[in-house]
């Protein structure tokens, strides 16, 4: 059965670090940093990059739209 | 595979508009206006009008909309931005234009302004954001302000014995004759997103079918003016404001929803 794997590219500096990314992911692959931004925010990051479905769900609700999304079709 | 196989052109599904500039939002982190700002760039990249649309941002948190957007923005005066718009339609009846007016834009010093033009069957559309506060002013409330709700800018609170009862205006605007499409939406969730960006989509095609006024009012939170994270912010807004602000169509097509 095919398998959707995805992958999101977070534009750190343009991230303020509100966390719903990371809330409204149904896998859990997002995290904030400890490290942060040029404006002092903890960014977002792909904690678990292997759990990630390309859902597009935390672009979706990024108020920012910090977030870019890549999805490809894996045949397991 | 690996993450860098992933990341390539051709696999991309999802990525901010090319209609907004790289200008940081100037929202506070989370804010509901950030992804409606958004949502907008999107309706209007996908009907390919970019040349050919003119948005209207009048005082508030909106007003440095001419900073984002890759096309045409016009500032209005405070609550005048309904005024503004019928003006820029009636000369260039072939243009898309949209407003961008908070709950203190539209519900309050701009009331007069809003229900004229919607009673005047106006073809534009207005987008309203409705967080129930006065966010760029101090010390008074936004006419949506919720009864006994306490913010940064109303630190008192409402007592309705003395300031009145919170003005819910979108059942009022649909009311008038004037309107076509009146609809309240959230971006609390991805599925309340996707239908907010639904609701503008149609809007914006009332408008090019020449069809009248397309009200699309959100729901959104404000975390600093509630004081609250933005997480717990949408958990409130789910439990107080959606009570008093029930979402949903109110009009469709011309015809009232409304039981």
């Amino acid at each position: 059965m095919a398998k959707l794997r995805g992958a999101i590219v977070i534009d750190k500096d343009r991230c303020k670090g509100c966390e719903l990314c990371a809330a409204t992911c149904a896998q859990q692959v997002i995290a904030m940093t400890t490290a942060v931004n040029q404006k002092g925010y903890h960014y977002a990051y792909m904690a678990n990059p292997e759990a990630c479905t390309g859902c597009t769900n935390c672009a979706v609700m990024c108020p920012d739209g910090v977030i870019s999304v890549y999805r490809v079709k894996v045949e397991a | 595979m690996d993450v860098k196989d992933i990341i390539r052109e051709e696999n991309l599904v999802y990525k901010k508009s090319r209609l907004l500039t790289d200008t940081p939002f100037n929202f506070c982190p989370g804010c509901g206006h950030g992804t409606v700002v958004r949502l907008i760039a999107e309706v209007i990249e996908e009907m390919g009008i970019e040349h050919d649309t003119v948005g209207i941002s009048p005082v508030g948190c909106s007003v440095f909309l001419y900073d984002f957007y890759d096309f045409d923005v016009v500032e209005a005066a405070h609550g005048r931005a309904t005024a503004v718009a019928t003006g820029i339609k009636r000369v260039m009846p072939d243009k898309f234009v949209f407003t961008y007016q908070g709950d203190g834009d539209l519900a309050a010093i701009g009331t007069g302004e809003t229900i004229h033009a919607c009673n005047r069957g106006e073809n534009f559309v207005i987008v309203f954001i409705n967080n129930g506060i006065y966010g760029m002013t101090g010390g008074q409330m936004a006419p949506t302000t919720l009864e006994g709700m306490k913010t940064a800018t109303c630190p008192r609170g409402r007592d309705v014995k003395t300031m009145g009862y919170p003005l819910n205006i979108t059942p009022l605007l649909a009311q008038l004759d004037g309107t076509y499409y009146v609809t309240r939406q959230a971006v609390h969730t991805p599925a309340a997103v996707r239908k907010t960006k639904r609701a503008l989509r149609q809007a914006f095609e009332n408008q090019k079918n020449k069809k009248g006024m397309s009200i699309v009012e959100v729901v959104s939170n404000c975390n600093s003016g509630w004081g609250l994270p933005p997480l717990q912010a949408n958990r409130w807004m789910e439990e107080n404001m959606f009570a008093k602000y029930q979402l949903g169509d109110m009009k469709v097509d011309g015809v009232l929803q409304m039981r």
